[in-house]
């Protein structure tokens, strides 16, 4: 190679089978010393190339350069040989060990010299780059952010140069990721090349040298970070104009649908997940919870939709918008809830683990919520296949038939599935967790236009998200969660996401009392 | 650190010849050929063991298992037969298989059903009409089935017991019931057999008159090829066939769903252990006539690998349970032909069955070789 490219990828072409083309004829070099950002919509093929880089893959056909030297990349081992590390969205953390002995995990003794040596290294690391891990602390106990930072550690340790985050900040707030973006940056001046896959374009641009485009498995450029703009970045991966504007449409008419009083529950492990919270959903309006992950989200949704046990004290009453009456939901069953003619949709954080089954073709997903309809023991088939044929076609799902399992499916698809699946009910309530977690920002755009239309319908619309922008234009309150407290309810259009930032973060026990007594003032 | 870093580096510069690729678009007629290819590659290989280890003459080992499956029309029967008993115990564990329920005590639950079967036979046989005791004996054996069926899914769905444990100690138990009974019940004081049971009236014989069915098989068969049509339809088709594989496939999103997976495990395994008693029920009333600690003979985990093979499909499993029967009966065959041990026709239809369950991976992953061009060049 001419250049001082790091890694150079020539005509890489890998496929699933006959018909999924992953990545088709991908040339494209990362340079020494640089952070370049991948980006490109679901299933464009960017988590693909960076497997084959990483060795989980191996290309079909094209080579891969490091350092100039054409090299064969067989298993993630060859790739820590290499110097090339990869941290994935999911981590690979033994969570009964310590941070020292996760870093050993693997290696051999004689060449990491024993567990003090090794806490040694880690902490000259941390020195270095101005990590912050404590090597004696069980990952257990660790935060979402300090387990990356140990994955991070981790690939440092192992001697590499190449790093590769595969959307490090999806799981991070804001603080804890411009303490990632700061570490980075550390890293590059040392020399390090650091490829960053990530949806979250203002990010891109705050972090990046370059940019790199994938489109359909297809590498259709690379800019300069500082001659882009997200208008820019969006248009060449989606590969038309995009219209990047949330709309927040103004609904006269809204009437209480969910009234959430004293709300106490448990985690499965007896802990108190969520702490006497109480708030009012309208129907017409998007409810924003804002919060860290693990605040206590997952259980305010999963106790309304009746999978989670409620303390004694609690209420959860929902008013039926067409008859006006009463009901309570607490102590009732997901099937009890459905026969009392409560419509309720809820599409959970986890999709292939609880809000589909993802053996099952999307037909078959269809009738998850609805098999049991009629009185005839068999089920209608008919009429899930006709659904799966119109979501499909109306949220463009990517998908071989409507019977391929749904795990085949890529992220954005999945997501389309269910979703698409809980607005077809014709829901009053509509939940949703993490809704456009890891999806590219045009499918993104299509789950904000759907939740708008919902709430335009009349729909009381609770909407889980983690970034806080989206939030902040979305919503039209947002309530803040803090250690399974509620601490205030904010207005959408007028309150900042420094704010909003710091109620997830600080709980202050006497303004939230004041807070709160706003909040219910300003509801009546 | 660095010199580790030196070595592998010099490893990873070295391509592989060969890369695995999973695949996800065979055509059906194509994974059939390489199904069938394995089977004859398979005999190539017992072919050469044959020679090697005995001498004899590959072909006619086989030509004497082919005989000794279908040779004449008695044994084409009994193959018939002995099809209808596995895969009446494979249909019972079906349900639970997809469910995720690993039911290991099919042999228990058919003993079960079985010694329903024998009580009702020997207890009431002479005392009412032929026709109740056929009755009672039907009602019985399926509810002993049930009933031990059902011990172990309630544990599972109030407090999370292992079930394969369970159902694995629930076997040991019901041999040691039958054989206690044998014991009572032995026709001769002390010898711990039973005889035929009603040899004179037939009370509680589930087969037809024999100027209609000559070797008395032919019920069995018709009720088993009724049940694997119910049953498939069952699976694929009925409400709570869906609910079997939500639950199997995840816990969370069956309950997500609304589905009240306690009241599914529970319903499932009695279906299952009612089948099991049915096919205990088929192996006393039905065959033998009697029963021994040995009546399930192994059915209840042979059960196992027929339905698996037949990735719990109700109509493959007819196939795969043909094939397993079929290399029984062959085996049995050339052990007294050719002199051979037992263990030798073990030993072939181990193979064989090798090769089945190996022929699954050329049909999921493609072996690539790498491309030979880039080696020229170098």
């Amino acid at each position: 190679m001419e250049n001082n490219a790091a890694v150079s990828f020539r005509h890489i072409t890998k496929a699933f089978g006959s018909k999924v083309v992953a990545n088709k004829d991908v040339s494209m070099d990362i340079m020494g010393g640089e952070i370049l950002a991948l980006l490109g919509e679901n299933g464009s093929g960017k988590t693909t190339l960076m497997n084959m880089l990483s060795g989980i893959y191996h290309q079909d056909s094209g080579e891969i350069f490091v350092n100039g030297e054409e090299v064969h990349i067989n298993s993630p081992k060859d790739a820590y040989a290499l110097g090339i590390g990869m941290i994935h969205q999911h981590f690979k953390l033994v969570d009964v060990f310590s941070a020292t002995e996760n870093v050993a995990l693997g290696m051999d003794k004689k060449t990491t010299g024993g567990a003090k040596e090794i806490a040694k290294a880690i902490t000259e690391i941390c020195d270095r780059y101005g990590f912050d891990v404590d090597p004696k602390k069980k990952v257990y106990n660790m935060t979402v952010s300090q387990k990356q930072t140990l994955e991070i550690v981790k690939a440092l340790y192992r001697g590499a140069n190449i790093l590769i985050l595969d959307e490090p900040t999806a799981v991070l707030t804001p603080q804890e990721t411009d303490k990632l973006f700061a570490v980075l940056r550390n890293m590059k001046a040392d020399g390090k090349s650091i490829i960053i896959i990530t949806h979250k374009l203002n990010e891109v641009l705050a972090i990046s040298d370059r940019v790199a485009i994938l489109r359909k498995g297809e590498y259709i450029d690379a800019v300069k970070t500082s001659e882009a703009t997200v208008q820019s970045l969006t248009d060449m991966m989606v590969g038309q104009k995009v219209e990047l504007d949330i709309e927040r449409p103004e609904i006269e008419d809204k009437q209480l649908r969910l009234s959430v009083e004293h709300l106490t529950c448990l985690d499965k492990y007896g802990v108190t997940a969520l702490d006497d919270v109480s708030f009012e959903a309208y129907g017409g309006e998007i409810l924003g919870i804002a919060g860290i992950s693990g605040s206590g989200q997952k259980q305010l949704l999963e106790a309304i939709a009746g999978l989670q046990a409620a303390q004694d004290g609690a209420s959860i009453t929902y008013i039926n918008p067409d008859t006006g009456n009463k009901e309570e939901l607490i102590g009732k069953s997901v099937s009890d809830i459905k026969k009392m003619g409560v419509a309720l949709s809820f599409v959970p954080e986890d999709r292939l683990g609880m809000g589909l089954v993802g053996a099952m073709g999307m037909s078959d997903n269809m009738m998850l919520r609805s098999y049991e309809k009629g009185h005839s023991p068999f089920t209608n088939r008919k009429a899930p296949r006709e659904l799966a044929n119109k979501v499909k076609e109306e949220l463009e799902v990517v998908t071989p038939g409507i019977s391929t399992p749904v795990s085949k499916l890529s992220g954005g698809n999945v997501q389309k599935v269910l979703v698409g699946r809980e607005i077809a009910s014709d829901p009053t309530v509509l939940m949703a967790a993490y809704a456009v977690r890891g999806l590219d920002i045009n499918t993104s755009y299509t789950i904000y236009r759907l939740l708008n239309e919902q709430k335009k319908k009349g729909v009381a619309v609770i909407y889980v998200g983690e970034d806080l922008d989206v939030l902040l234009a979305l919503c039209d309150r947002i309530a803040v969660l803090c250690g399974g407290k509620l601490n205030g309810i904010v207005d959408g259009r007028t309150a900042t996401k420094e704010e909003v930032g710091l109620m997830m973060t600080n709980l202050n026990t006497e303004e939230k009392e004041g807070e709160k007594d706003d909040n219910n003032q300003s509801d009546q | 650190m660095t010199t580790t870093k030196a070595i592998n580096k010099e490893a990873s510069s070295r391509e592989k010849p060969f890369h695995i690729v999973k695949r996800t678009d065979m055509p059906t007629w194509k994974s059939w050929l390489i199904r069938i290819l394995s089977v004859l590659a398979s005999l190539v290989v017992c072919a050469i063991i044959i020679v090697a280890v005995t001498g004899d003459n590959p072909l006619e080992v086989y030509g004497t298992m082919i005989k000794g499956a279908v040779g004449s029309a008695r044994r084409v029967w009994v193959l018939l037969q002995e099809v209808a008993l596995l895969l009446c115990v494979s249909l019972a564990v079906t349900p639970a298989f997809k469910m995720r329920f690993w039911n290991i005590g099919a042999e228990g639950q058919v003993l079960m059903g079985g010694l329903g079967a024998t009580a009702v036979m020997l207890l009431l046989g002479h005392k009412l009409p032929a026709p109740v005791v056929l009755v009672l004996v039907i009602v019985v054996s399926i509810l002993c089935g049930a009933i031990w069926g059902v011990i172990p899914a309630v544990f599972k769905a109030f407090w999370n017991t292992n079930e394969t444990l369970f159902t694995l100690m629930m076997n040991y138990i019901a041999i040691q019931i039958v054989s206690y009974f044998t014991y009572v019940w032995s026709s001769n004081k002390g010898n711990n057999v039973i005889n035929t049971i009603n040899v004179d009236n037939h009370a509680g014989w589930l087969n037809l008159p024999e100027s209609v069915d000559r070797y008395g098989y032919l019920l069995n068969i018709i009720i088993v090829a009724v049940l694997t049509v119910l049953m498939y339809f069952y699976l694929n088709r009925s409400k709570q066939g869906y609910e079997i594989a939500v639950v199997g496939e995840s816990i969370n999103t069956a309950r997500y769903a609304g589905i009240n997976v306690k009241k599914v495990i529970i319903r499932t395994m009695l279906i299952s252990g009612a089948l099991c008693g049915v096919a205990g029920m088929l192996l006393v009333s039905g065959t033998d006539h009697t029963i021994t600690p040995n009546t399930a003979a192994g059915r209840g985990f042979t059960a196992i690998m027929v339905s698996w093979l037949a990735k719990f499909n109700p109509l493959f499993m007819v196939l795969t349970s043909l094939l397993l029967v079929f290399m029984e009966r062959g085996a049995i065959e050339i052990s007294t032909v050719f002199g051979l041990n037992t263990s030798f026709s073990e030993i072939i239809a181990g193979i064989i069955i090798f090769f089945i369950i190996g022929s699954e991976f050329f049909i999921n992953y493609s072996i690539k070789r790498t491309r030979a061009k880039e080696v020229e060049t170098k």
